[in-house]
Parts: C-alpha cells; structure tokens; sequence
C-alpha cells in the first residue's frame, strides 16, 4: 500500500479534517519531529508526520481504514513538540471518530471494543466498572481466556471490585451520553460521502491554497 | 488545610494503595482531603477518542461540583488530572488559549465560588508550606533505595493542558525522591509512554513499551520505579513477569507509588498492608536496605 501508488489529491478531505479539529494540518511540513518521538510508530503501518501528509492529499480511505489511529495511545509527545503547533494527538482523534462515523472498518476491532465497553460502563454507572467493562470486552472480542492468569492475580489483591460503584446523579452521565448519539446521528447525515471523485487536475502536492486558520 | 480530593475511577479499584497511602500523607501533613460529592468517571482516553465534547461534558461536570466547594482540587491520577485541566481550561479560556472552541464560554459556579487550581501530586506536596512539614516528617529516610522517577505521559503532556513547567525533563518527583532519602538515578524514560491503555487490546505492545523501561531503569542502576501514575504502576508491575519471561532476564524490579515511599519514610506502619498488592513483592528489596 505505501509503495509507489499514484495519489490523486483532494482538499476537500483536508478541509473537513481542518474543520471537524480546528487543526492547522496544512502547515505540516515533514520535519517528522512528531514519528521521532513516537514510541508506538514502530508498530504503526503510516508513521504520524505521513498521517499529516495524507490528510494533506486527501487520502481518506487509507487513513480511515488505518491501524495507526487506533494503535496511537494518545501519549501526546507528537503534539508537544510539533514545531507548527498542531495537535497531532487531536488529528488522530478526528480521524478515529470520522472512521466511526463513517464507518469505515477500523483497523484494529479490539481496540474499538474496549473502548467502547470502557464508555460503556461510564454510561450505566457514571464511573467505570472494571469487571463489567472487561467482561463485556471480553464478549465482544472473543477473546475469553486471554489475560486470565493476571484477572486472578488482581482479584486475589483486592484490585477488581466485586461490584460497581455508582454515581447518584447518573441521568447527568445519561444526558451527556444521548447528547453525543445525537450529535453523531446528526453528522452522519450531514458528512459527504468518503470517497470522492478524484480531482481534476493534480494539485501541487499536499497543497491547497487556503490556508484555515 | 483542606483541599478537595478527586480520586477517579483507578484509586476506588486498581489503585487502592495509591488512595490509602495519599491519604495517610495528607493527615500527617495536616491536610484534609475532602472527596467530591458525587463524581463521575473523568472520560479517560476512550471519550475523546470517541467524542470530545462527551469528554470535555464528562470531566466538566467534576470541575464544576469543585467549583460549587470553593477549594483547590487534588488529581493523584495522571490521566484524570490531565481531563480536568482540560475541561477546567475549556470552561475558562484564557484568552491566549485559541485552540479550543471559542463558542465554550466559562460557566461560573452560582456562588461565585470557585476551584483555582488543579494539583498533581508532585506539584501538591511541592508547595512550600507542604514541603518544609514534609521534610519535618521523615523520621526514616530511604538511605540506599536507588530508583529512578517514572512521570509518564498526561501529568505533564502537553503542557499547554498541564501547565507542566518542563514537560520533556519534570523534576518534582525526583526532588520528593530525594527529600525522603532515596539516591535518585538519572535516565531519560521519564516521560516515555507504558503503553497505557492498549494493555488489554494489545498487550503486545505494551510488553514492548514497559519493557524497554525496565531495561532503561536497570541500566541507570535502580532497584524500583517510582511513579505517580495509576496506570503506568499497573501496567508496569502487573505486566512484569510476562516481559521477563518475553525477554529471558530477570528486572525483579518493584513498582512504586510516590505516596507509598513517602508514607513509609514517614514511619507509616500501614504501609504493610500496601506492598501485599503489588505483583513485583517489594518487601525483599525493602528488607535488604533495613527499611522495614
């Protein structure tokens, strides 16, 4: 995939990425401060500073179906040290909620599932259960056995709680929660479609003219 | 002195020893912690990965309950306190804070009250009036306990965020190292990520990240890691084991809170009850420096 395939750019891509994270991505230019300094850019198939470039082509496809959005662990060390102030951790962010909005098929399912059974818990008791939460992760991902020496190991010192701890107020976390299912609903309807035709003539590349910020 | 206490979700559960041993540090100090009413769980990273206006509403409403006490917040947990920055900077622009949302206008507690300033530990027991007490009170310095101070990510990054006053290279923790008595090692991991929460998706790479730090922190000569992060102690002590095996080498190398080291230079005699639920047993090292 990342060989010497021809790249059609498209800035409309770049200019919902732009928007959606009030993130100046067009001022990237591949000092790759941000992949340096990622420890997990070894076990990601684009390196954070070729996330910026895509962006900048406007390659939505392969970004959206990516591993590296959901490998990043938001550790943050990209975004401290761009030297054009880009958030990158937040780049990565908007692209790992426009994939789900989309729906794209994420790159790494167990990563999704946990942190939707973590979100979960948060919904139904306000604080996070962590037996529930990984139960349910469990379920999810089939993976039953997986990590069962350390579960006991925790349960044995007291770690995991028999039971969840629960906020009083938990219609507050619930109002929250359905404020954010409505917002998604509302975009999904409004986002244009992923793939675009590719554009006329070819762009100087990763460049449009407008600069949004 | 009080303060208001935020524990998150981790020190309920996970990180038990982290709560009790902050706790017996703040009553020998004199300081009252005064947790929350009612909290909810901080967002952590799954909110903002999904939708970040979930987890600015979810780490908000925790800024706002601490507004209505009117008393500065204790955050032990990294990635709680770097949410309720987040939260707490969103609900108040500065107004050279131009990244977020200019329509996110701040809402005041009805009171007029509110909580000034967000701490983390390190910075907490920094303060001058805590720290000459602090000095005060150690009664049984770790004389020979070699460590190294592991920060982890989201108590300082970024900085913007945190307010960290040297984000690349923090110090607090290593200067609380030395005021209990403890030979603080260099190394430069301080701020490398653990892995955090890929542990149960990918625990791969987990074993990886953690890895490389125990063999850093060996390198530098420590005999433990002392953190401030519940979730680089879990990832880091519980993980443990399996990377040895991984890695054919032994670290046998125990993960400690900052809390906990201080609570025990300070003669805390509950501090037993805390090294029963580390997974890397610390009593041997402990023992062979005469400190229990």
């Amino acid at each position: 995939m990342a060989g010497t395939s021809t790249v059609q750019p498209n800035s409309s891509f770049l200019e919902l990425v732009e928007q959606r994270s009030g993130e100046p991505v067009s001022r990237c230019y591949q000092c790759r401060k941000c992949t340096n300094g990622c420890p997990l850019a070894f076990a990601m198939d684009w390196t954070p500073n070729q996330v910026m470039r895509l962006v900048q082509l406007g390659q939505a496809d392969r970004l959206l179906g990516s591993h590296t959005i959901w490998i990043c662990a938001s550790c943050q060390t990209c975004t401290t040290r761009c030297p054009n102030q880009i958030d990158i951790a937040h780049v990565m962010d908007t692209l790992r909620q426009l994939c789900l909005q989309q729906q794209a098929q994420p790159g790494e399912p167990a990563v999704v599932k946990f942190h939707r059974a973590f979100l979960s818990s948060i919904r139904r008791y306000g604080r996070v259960y962590e037996l529930g939460m990984v139960g349910r992760y469990k379920l999810s991902t089939g993976r039953l056995f997986d990590d069962m020496r350390l579960a006991w190991a925790m349960f044995r010192r007291g770690k995991l709680r028999f039971l969840p701890e629960s906020v009083r107020a938990r219609h507050e976390v619930r109002d929250m929660f359905a404020r954010s299912a409505d917002k998604t609903a509302s975009q999904q309807q409004a986002e244009p479609p992923r793939s675009q035709p590719p554009a006329e003539c070819p762009q100087p590349p990763g460049r449009s003219n407008s600069s949004s910020e | 002195m009080e303060v208001s206490y935020y524990p998150g979700c981790s020190l309920h559960s996970m990180a038990e020893e982290y709560d009790e041993s902050l706790r017996a540090v703040c009553q020998r100090l004199g300081v009252k912690l005064c947790e929350l009413d009612d909290w909810n769980c901080c967002g952590a990273s799954s909110a903002h990965f999904f939708d970040e206006q979930l987890a600015l509403d979810l780490a908000a409403r925790n800024v706002q309950i601490a507004d209505r006490a009117g008393r500065n917040l204790l955050v032990p947990c990294a990635a709680c306190f770097q949410r309720l920055k987040a939260a707490s900077k969103w609900m108040r622009p500065a107004d050279e804070e131009q990244h977020e949302a200019p329509s996110a206008k701040r809402q005041s507690a009805p009171s007029g009250s509110r909580c000034e300033t967000i701490y983390h530990v390190n910075e907490f027991f920094e303060q001058p009036h805590l720290l000459g007490r602090l000095q005060g009170l150690v009664c049984k310095p770790l004389r020979g306990l070699a460590g190294v101070a592991y920060y982890g990510c989201l108590s300082q990054r970024p900085p913007r965020v945190t307010d960290a006053p040297a984000a690349e290279n923090p110090t607090a923790m290593d200067r609380l190292m030395e005021t209990i008595g403890m030979q603080v090692r260099s190394w430069s991991y301080k701020t490398d990520c653990c892995g955090a929460s890929l542990a149960l998706s990918r625990p791969e790479l987990v074993r990886k990240l953690s890895g490389d730090l125990f063999a850093a922190a060996q390198e530098a000569g420590a005999e433990c890691i002392v953190t401030d992060c519940p979730m680089c102690q879990t990832n880091l002590d519980s993980r443990q084991v399996e990377i040895e095996a991984e890695r054919k080498t032994r670290f046998n190398m125990p993960v400690f809170y900052i809390t906990e080291l201080i609570a025990l230079a300070m003669g805390d005699l509950q501090a037993g009850s805390w090294w029963k639920k580390h997974f890397v047993d610390p009593v041997p090292l402990l023992q062979s420096k005469g400190l229990l």
